[in-house]
């Protein structure tokens, strides 16, 4: 176990300090969701009210995490590391862990700004919206990461990941709208943590067969 | 026997690229293996790795996956990273005993202490194939799968490899267009056609 958290760590720290490196993943993601809220400041119409803002938040966040999941196996996929990662003797769950852990780290960063932008061009956000967030990006990483790495074995990539994402998202989307415009969130950030766990273990179970031909 | 194949195929798509191979690799073997462009040397390391799974047919290689060394066409090392930090992380995810000095002694040997700090991205193909080199060499496998070993290298990197080659015991399959190299090492030899 101890040594899985090892591998585990080495693999997360390997991709932020890529990023940090590269800046190519975040600064967009970034961009891309300050964008989008503006567009929607201006597109919503004058008085459409606070829950339509909060769904927009929502739409904003998890088309975010679509741009950031794109990127999530460039690195391997352009320099052909993903095979060197594979013949490796460690678990190769923790691959996708520590990739699933750098998505959770560059889209968490990305709503760090996300969130106050909203607040600004919208309105405040409350504590249970925050929580769901944190679920939800848990859920979003998991599923997301083990997506992109089967969209990776593809030539359509950048349509398959998309194709396979966004319908596994609209329960985090429902568990999140719930979270955020309800007066009792906690059967929706109930939802999220149950989806979260579910899907994890899918996720973490099936990553050997999904990286391999 | 380290790897027995038999009657081994593999296919992409429409195309045949092994078909019906028989194989048998001892331990300790250095199995030389020579063909044309796209006649199945690179496919047949893969399988061998475990890389890709055969369409038909038998194999069986007695190893693990900690005791392979690949070298493919391509570095598979991170561009971003520096030559030190590409290997420690190898040197980790390999469980390499004393990393440290395992990693310091393959980027000495293979004349990229100097430029240990800097990141692969900048380096030449040369540089290149001599990290791969050190990546593949690092946790000291006992089955090697070389492609091309000495693809970019120059004169002096040639040399470092002769000597690793000599110096490392283990069975080795090597694809290769240039086979006078290593024809004296060469325990069998395979041509595909």
């Amino acid at each position: 176990m101890r040594r899985y958290a090892a591998d585990v760590t080495a693999l997360a720290r390997k991709d932020l300090l890529l990023e940090l490196r590269a800046r190519d993943t975040l600064p967009a993601m970034l961009l891309f969701v300050v964008a989008a809220l503006v567009i929607f400041h201006f597109a919503l119409p004058a008085g459409s009210g606070r829950l339509a803002g909060l769904g927009l938040l929502w739409v904003a966040i998890v088309f975010t995490a679509l741009l950031g999941l794109t990127r999530t196996f460039v690195a391997e996929r352009e320099q052909g590391v993903l095979d060197a990662l594979v013949l490796a003797p460690s678990d190769r769950s923790a691959i996708w862990l520590g990739k699933a852990i750098a998505a959770f780290a560059f889209l968490g960063l990305a709503e760090l700004v996300a969130l106050p932008a909203f607040a600004i061009f919208f309105s405040g956000i409350g504590g249970a919206t925050v929580v769901g967030v944190a679920l939800a990006d848990v859920g979003i990483c998991t599923v997301g990461v083990l997506f992109a790495a089967m969209a990776l074995a593809t030539r359509a990539r950048e349509l398959l990941l998309p194709v396979l994402f966004l319908p596994a998202a609209v329960p985090i989307v429902v568990g999140g709208v719930g979270a955020s415009v309800t007066e009792e969130p906690a059967r929706y950030l109930l939802f999220l943590a149950l989806y979260d766990g579910v899907f994890a273990l899918l996720a973490w179970a099936s990553f050997e067969y999904v990286i391999v031909e | 026997m380290i790897i027995r194949a038999r009657g081994l195929v593999k296919r992409f798509g429409a195309k045949r690229v092994l078909d019906g191979l028989d194989l048998d690799v001892e331990r300790g073997g250095f199995l030389l293996v020579t063909g044309p462009n796209g006649s199945g040397k690179t496919t047949l390391l893969r399988l061998i790795a475990g890389l890709l799974v055969p369409t038909a047919g038998e194999l069986d290689v007695d190893a693990e996956r900690s005791d392979l060394g690949f070298l493919a066409h391509e570095p598979l090392v991170y561009r971003e990273l520096t030559a030190l930090e590409n290997l420690q992380l190898f040197a980790r995810l390999y469980r390499v005993p004393e990393a440290r000095e395992r990693v310091g002694m393959l980027l000495e040997r293979f004349g990229l202490w100097e430029v240990r700090n800097e990141r692969a991205s900048s380096f030449s193909r040369g540089m290149l194939q001599r990290l791969a080199l050190c990546r593949t060499f690092l946790h000291q496998p006992s089955l090697l799968l070389l492609d091309e070993p000495y693809n970019a290298l120059d004169a002096s990197g040639a040399e470092l490899l002769d000597r690793e080659l000599a110096a490392h015991a283990g069975t080795y399959v090597v694809a290769t267009h240039d086979q006078q190299r290593l024809a004296p090492l060469a325990t069998q030899r395979l041509a595909f056609a």
